[in-house]
């Protein structure tokens, strides 16, 4: 056939794959025959990820002890109203060799970090050490941002303010003395929390920078003297205040207080007798809440967590048994046509 | 004294008088001459320069009314609130979120808004500084366009466009004529005749036009192209002369004055109210039958999230109710916010939830739809399949708004001719006193040169019949409004008459007289040209014979006929008149009317159109009388249309019968195959045409519209007569419903075997008795009712002699019915733009009568075959899409809101956001945007071509068939069972443990952060499941965003951000893919959420498959051999699993 040579009109429009819809394309249909092995695949390899990480989460130690002392039985139960600087001791006994490395968290419960005003109660350019906020902290601290006197508080706001201020010593019984078990509280704090987001403001001696403010009105003693040991753990970004300012997702949480790296823990605890010492400073009764300390170690998938082992079996399982019941649905309805 | 008050009693009554003519007339003086004393003078009248300004803004006004436009949307001003609300209260979120979009969709919609003014006011500035040629004390002078006044006198040269609405006063011709083309206005482009005003014709120089003193009374301006009435009163001598004037008399602007060398004309309409300005208003908005769903949605989401914020307001102050909850030791309250008054602190926390969660309407939607709307109806224009070679015409879309809506029409209402036909005509046999005559020497519509032959059908007539055969070829001759174009270079109908060296052209508005005219010259009479007032004929002797043309009665719709009044050479006066057999046969008193009756129905059957042709000899007398009542009729100015309607009525009688034409009009190239697709697709295809009933019926055969297994049912005024309409319309009913019932007990879904169709004829006439709402008659209420039960249940519907407003009546008769179906009207001619803009979706086609159609139409194709494509795979196309992206786009935003309202359970429902500011305000502006708007301008669920093989997949998406409520809640469902997989399966993986290897906790944010992956990741997935149609774009696009989110992320956490008050999200992103098992966790969530569709897809898919469904299941299996499918359909069914 000889081609027809026509002028082309100006107003035709351009003929290409694009402009007619007809782009080179795959076209996969979601069809039983794809679905069925891909269920039993993906079934397959949940179960053997889930029974992995169950098997991984089972073999974590786990040692929780509730200091809270609401009961009056509890050691602890003499500090619980008292104003007073208050000591309490419990004792526990760990059956055969908690491996390492170790990890000692504190737990609060019923405790709400996660509300909205307290969380945004904090003034983030004075924690990176601008003097300029040290003179006139931001209004979100209200109303811890002044004193009584109308002197600026630093570092200002409701949480670094309600900053957890128990503190705890941990001893191994050996041979009936009582062996202190050295707690590092280096490496408990994000990284970038305490190289770069937390600064302290660059004037030496640090309380210096301090000058003409105040302490937060529940802390003790001022920022300054958090660890006075230890410039590098010391004002801002003293490991334990970046620790609890970084806000907990949910009502009950736990925070990471000190690892045990050290010693004759590097191995982790020996089986036997330990005593806990806390000095038990931080009020949670007014709100029902709960104060523990949490002995743990971890694995390759983080701390004692059985929800994501047993999540991926189930979600496996319904893999497999949806891919058995799609089959018998495609038997029978295969069927039924042939008839 | 009495004389002052009378004085001042005539200047009153004068200027009452003006004011009162201020409503409906105005008084022009041509070149600014006050009338001579004497004469009756009216308060001069302001009127308006001849600026033409179509922009909406000027540089001052437009932010503040740009800004007011846009926040009339309900939906913007929703979210101006929002953002208001933010800014005033403590909020959750910040201003930021709400308010970026928010003013980011205003910034590009006045961008785009500003750019198109400024390409308005760019054009206006060209034509208003554009020079035109005014007289001004007897010399031609330059002015700009824009200071253009009325009553300036203009000269126009040849191929120079009007500057402003003129009245003809001279021309270069003799005859005082000029020819326009008034392509711009309505796209015909054939050559129009306008006419000098007689008194003034004479005077061709500037100085002559100069002395003419004159005024000129006419109708304020009013948009109708066509009509126009006015009065000039010249004032030559003592005696002032009064003329009428009418639309032939005036030129409009945009129209081109051709063929003539200059004119002189006068100003009387300027600027905006120029007819042509007059016409640029915008037509009323149509809205398609998704949105209506889309806002139904809206409403439904409302109340969702006003209830989320009413529960959580609530619980708040049930969960307070214990001080030690309201406020802990560690977080007291301000002493303002411990004074504040509870009902304040209520409210205020309500409005905190409300702008916590607002982002389940998201503002992003609406731009998304826009945008995929606009984009997407590009795809009509390019297509290519839709391109008419002959017409070098494209697709045209006026209106992206209802793109959705062709993939939902119920109804289709065609016009005739120019639609299923091509309204090419041919004229095939004319019939005189019984009779017959074809011209037999046709070579594709032209006429080999001294061609005279005539077939004479009947035995040779006798003298008295020759005289009767001649004085029907003359009148054929003389009767109509062809005009000769001497040159080649006519854009439009060409009909060559190859006569020597010379070529010419008739041309007319109407396809049928040109198509007569030729005929007429094939049988042996050649109409030359319209020269002085004289008509010339070249007869069978090669002479030339010449009629003075004395009156023209112009065709109209509602009479149906024309006439024409000459005097022959001899003095003789001859009225003709030539029209439709019904408005012919009843003003007849003599000639053969049974034979030339029976022929005319004859060839009526065979799908031809019959004109039938009378004359009337008349008396000097006579004529006197009919002048007199002519100029009487067209001077007035009120009622102007009813008495020359009168007028005519009187002359048109007592009518000698002479014969009658048949003239053929194709049918258009697969127009029987696009009907039969559409009723396949489940349309019902209604034809409305003025023509008469044979005709009709019969081009609806040819076209397949009624089958010959149709059960034809008749509404005529014949049966009618016969019958009262009341027993005719309960015997159809019942013949209809009787075999409506035994159908149901068959419950066949659709095309079986049995399937009687009925198809139903119904003439305008009728139709008016049924839709007549009579107070006397109390069963009459119920006609209408009858009447659409029995149309319900007809395939195809024929009605025939409509007139235009009756079209309208009908399709609004059937939108406003209970069902409330979707209707498309389809028409190419000025008769069915009232249907065209009354139906869902109007369609022009680019026919020959001109571009009203088109201009009024939704869309416009080149040819009714087009209809197919359009509607079966863009139609189609259009509304999957747009589905899918509605339901989409509520989906993911409650998989977004869901998890953040149940984490309100969690953090004291302390309006505590979830996700953080960034992740709020671009998760739909860039994060799950694109993805979707390139499914919807992409998807094809099944390839076009199969589309269109298969109509019947066309019902699969009848009735709004994927946005019915159970579509929605199933949507919704999968919404929050997501949601709460999402925030859960985070929650619980949280719970009190750490999943870190180095032991370290993670906060909130990470917390927030991880729900947000799984839910990013989520929805692009189900999208991903969604489409069936992965060129390389929707690839890019789906990883691509993807892809984004996670470089957004790392680029977000990686830095301190200096403009930031609060680095939360510092390094957030990174820890968390640090952590094994957050990776874990997202495979698991993203698994787990999308299981239930996946499975849910697949079962339906075997177990409730539809068409679509099984088509796509056999396209797959039979993917090597795509051309076999057709014939395996049955045997692959079973593999549709």
């Amino acid at each position: 056939m000889v081609k027809e040579e026509q002028e082309e009109s100006p107003n035709r429009p351009d003929n290409t794959a694009f402009t007619q819809q007809r782009l080179p394309a795959w076209q996969p249909i979601l069809s039983a025959s794809i679905v069925i092995p891909m269920f039993v695949l993906i079934g397959a390899a949940f179960i053997g990820v889930g029974v992995a990480l169950f098997i991984a989460s089972r073999d974590i130690q786990l040692q929780e002890l509730d200091y809270t002392g609401d009961d009056s039985a509890h050691p602890c139960y003499k500090c619980r109203s008292s104003t007073e600087k208050c000591t309490c001791s419990m004792t526990f006994s760990i059956p055969n060799l908690f491996k390492g490395p170790v990890f000692f968290y504190y737990g609060l419960t019923n405790y709400f970090q996660n509300q909205r005003k307290y969380g945004a109660s904090k003034d983030d350019n004075q924690l990176y050490g601008d003097l300029d906020y040290f003179k006139d902290p931001s209004s979100s601290c209200d109303p811890y941002t002044r004193d009584s006197r109308n002197i600026p508080i630093v570092p200002c706001g409701a949480l670094a303010n309600s900053m957890f201020n128990d503190t705890f010593s941990l001893s191994h019984v050996v041979n009936g003395t009582q062996k202190i078990v050295p707690l590092n509280g280096k490496g408990i704090a994000w990284w970038t929390d305490y190289n770069v987001k937390f600064r302290n403001p660059s004037v030496t001696p640090l309380i210096n920078a301090f000058n003409g403010t105040k302490k937060p009105t529940n802390w003790p003693k001022p920022i300054y003297e958090l660890d006075t040991t230890d410039v590098y753990n010391n004002g801002f970004i003293n490991q334990d205040f970046l620790v609890w300012m970084r806000r907990a997702a949910l009502p009950d949480f736990r925070k990471l207080y000190r690892r045990i790296t050290h010693d004759d823990y590097v191995n982790g605890l020996p089986a036997g007798n330990y005593t806990l010492t806390i000095e038990y400073n931080y009020p949670v009764y007014s709100f029902n809440g709960r104060k523990k300390v949490v002995l743990s170690n971890v694995s390759w998938m983080g701390g004692k967590n059985d929800f994501l082992g047993i999540a991926y079996i189930v979600v496996g399982s319904m893999c497999v048994v949806m891919s058995i019941v799609m089959l018998i649905v495609y038997a029978k309805f295969k069927f039924a046509e042939d008839d | 004294m009495g004389m002052d008050f009378s004085t001042l009693r005539t200047l009153i009554s004068r200027y009452c008088a003006g004011e009162e003519n201020c409503v409906d007339t105005r008084t022009v003086y041509i070149g600014h001459k006050e009338p001579p004393p004497g004469a009756e003078a009216f308060i001069q009248q302001r009127f308006p320069d001849n600026r033409i300004i179509s922009s909406k803004y000027t540089f001052w006004n437009f932010i503040p009314k740009n800004m007011f436009e846009q926040f009339r949307r309900v939906a913007n001003f929703y979210f101006l609130i929002i953002f208001l609300v933010q800014l005033i209260i403590d909020t959750p979120t910040s201003p930021v979120t709400s308010g970026l979009p928010l003013f980011f969709v205003i910034i590009v919609t006045a961008i785009k808004q500003g750019y198109e003014d400024w390409l308005r006011h760019k054009a206006d500035k060209a034509v208003n500084q554009c020079l035109v040629q005014v007289v001004q004390h007897g010399k031609l002078s330059r002015k700009h366009s824009r200071k253009l006044t009325v009553g300036d006198v203009v000269y126009v040269k040849e191929d120079e466009s009007f500057p402003c609405d003129l009245i003809l006063l001279s021309s270069s011709r003799d005859d005082g004529t000029c020819y326009v083309t008034t392509a711009s206005l309505d796209g015909e482009s054939s050559h129009k005749t306008y006419h000098a005003v007689q008194d003034t014709k004479a005077y061709k120089t500037e100085e002559e036009v100069n002395c003419i003193h004159a005024t000129i009374d006419c109708e304020q301006p009013q948009p109708d192209l066509y009509k126009f009435r006015g009065n000039i009163n010249i004032y030559m001598g003592n005696e002032p002369v009064s003329r009428s004037l009418a639309s032939q008399n005036l030129l409009l602007r945009g129209a081109t004055l051709k063929n003539t060398e200059y004119i002189y004309g006068v100003a009387i309409y300027t600027g905006m109210e120029t007819k042509m300005a007059l016409n640029y208003q915008s037509k009323s908005q149509k809205r398609s039958a998704v949105e209506k769903s889309m806002n139904a949605y809206l409403v439904v989401y409302l109340c969702i999230l006003i209830s989320k914020a009413v529960i959580n307001t609530a619980l708040k102050y049930v969960w307070q109710a214990d001080p030690n909850r309201d406020e802990p030791w560690y977080n007291e309250k301000t002493e303002s916010e411990r004074q504040r008054h509870v009902l304040i602190r209520v409210f205020t926390d309500f409005l905190a939830f409300m702008v916590l969660f607002n982002y389940i309407i998201p503002v992003s939607m609406y731009v998304t739809v826009e945008m995929q709307k606009f984009l997407g109806s590009y795809f009509i224009m390019w297509d290519d399949e839709m391109f008419d070679k002959e017409l070098g015409e494209r697709a045209v879309v006026n209106t992206s708004d209802l793109n959705e809506e062709l993939g939902q029409v119920e109804y289709v209402f065609t016009d005739k001719t120019g639609t299923l036909t091509e309204n090419n005509m041919e004229f095939i046999e004319c019939c005189v006193d019984g009779n017959v005559y074809v011209p037999h020497i046709i070579c594709n519509g032209q006429v080999m040169p001294g061609a005279a032959g005539i077939d004479m059908i009947d035995t040779s007539p006798g003298p008295e019949a020759r005289e009767r055969e001649e004085l029907f070829f003359r009148a054929l001759c003389l009767c109509h409004t062809v005009q000769v174009k001497e040159e080649e270079t006519v854009d439009g109908i060409k009909h060559g008459i190859h006569q020597g060296k010379s070529s010419s052209f008739y041309i007319s508005s109407s396809p049928d007289e040109v198509a007569l005219v030729e005929g007429m010259k094939r049988l042996g009479f050649t109409y030359l040209r319209l020269k002085e007032g004289q008509m010339e004929i070249l007869n069978r002797e090669d002479e030339i014979e010449r009629f003075e043309l004395l009156e023209v009665l112009t065709f109209d719709s509602v009479r149906r006929r024309m006439s024409v009044i000459v005097r022959s050479s001899t003095g003789e006066l001859y009225l003709f008149c030539k029209g439709a057999d019904s408005s012919i046969f009843p003003r007849v008193v003599s000639g053969k009317v049974e034979q030339i009756k029976a022929r005319v129905e004859r060839n009526a059957v065979e799908g031809l159109r019959t004109l039938c042709v009378a004359y009337r000899r008349l008396s000097p007398e006579q004529y006197e009388q009919v002048c007199h009542l002519l100029t009487r009729a067209k001077l007035e100015f009120q009622d102007q249309d009813k008495l020359v309607a009168e007028a005519y009525d009187l002359i048109e009688r007592d009518l000698i019968l002479l014969g009658a034409t048949a003239v053929e009009d194709r049918l258009q190239e697969k127009a029987a195959d696009t009907i039969e697709s559409l009723h396949k697709a489940g349309m019902k295809v209604w034809v409305l045409t003025g023509d008469k009933m044979e005709t009709a019926a019969a081009t609806c055969y040819a076209s397949k519209l009624f089958r010959r297994s149709t059960q034809i049912l008749e509404l005529t005024t014949k049966r009618t007569e016969e019958q009262s309409l009341h027993d005719v319309l309960f015997e159809l009913s019942r013949t209809v419903l009787r075999h409506y019932g035994s159908m149901t007990r068959d419950a066949s879904s659709g095309l079986s075997s049995e399937y009687i169709d009925y198809g139903l004829i119904i003439d305008g006439a009728t139709l008016s008795a049924v839709m007549r709402p009579s107070q006397e008659d109390s069963n009459s209420g119920n006609y209408k009712e009858i009447f659409l039960e029995i149309c319900r249940n007809c395939s195809a519907v024929l009605c025939c002699r409509m007139a235009p407003l009756q079209k309208a009546q009908i399709v609004k008769m059937i939108k406003s019915s209970k069902e409330h179906p979707i209707t498309l009207a389809v028409g190419d001619g000025a008769n069915d733009v009232s249907m065209i803009l009354e139906a869902h979706v109007g369609i022009g086609i680019m026919g020959k009568e001109g571009r009203q159609a088109v201009r009024n139409s939704d869309y416009a194709i080149p040819k009714f075959k087009h209809l197919k494509k359009m509607l079966l795979v863009h139609g189609h196309y259009y509304y999957i899409r747009i589905s899918e992206l509605v339901q989409y786009f509520f989906y993911k935003n409650v998989c977004f809101i869901f998890p953040q309202f149940l984490y309100q359970f969690f953090c004291g429902f302390s309006q505590q956001p979830l996700y953080d500011t960034a992740y709020l305000t671009l998760y739909n502006i860039s994060f799950t945007s694109l993805p979707i708007l390139l499914y919807s301008l992409m998807e094809q669920h099944i390839n076009i071509d199969i589309l269109k093989k298969e109509p019947t997949l066309y019902r699969d998406i009848a009735k709004n068939s994927l946005l019915t409520w159970p579509i929605f809640i199933y949507w919704t469902v999968l919404g929050v069972y997501d949601a709460i997989v999402m925030f859960f399966g985070v929650y619980f993986l949280f719970n009190n443990t750490t999943f870190t290897s180095n032991g370290q906790m993670f906060g909130n944010w990470t917390f927030g952060t991880l729900v947000f992956t799984v839910l990013v990741f989520t929805v692009t997935f189900k999208l991903v499941l969604d489409t069936h149609y992965w060129t390389w774009i929707n690839h890019f696009v789906i990883w691509g965003s993807l892809v984004f989110f996670v470089v957004f992320s790392l680029l977000w956490g990686g830095i301190i951000w200096p403009f930031l008050n609060y680095q939360r999200m510092y390094y957030v992103f990174m820890q968390m893919l640090s952590s094994g098992p957050a990776w874990l966790s997202i495979i698991l969530l993203i698994t787990a959420s999308l299981l239930p569709d996946v499975v849910k897809k697949v079962f339906w898919r075997a177990l409730w498959p539809t068409n679509t469904e099984r088509i796509q299941a056999k396209r797959r299996c039979l993917a090597s051999e795509p051309s076999t499918i057709f014939m395996l359909s049955q045997t692959s069914s079973r593999i549709s699993f």
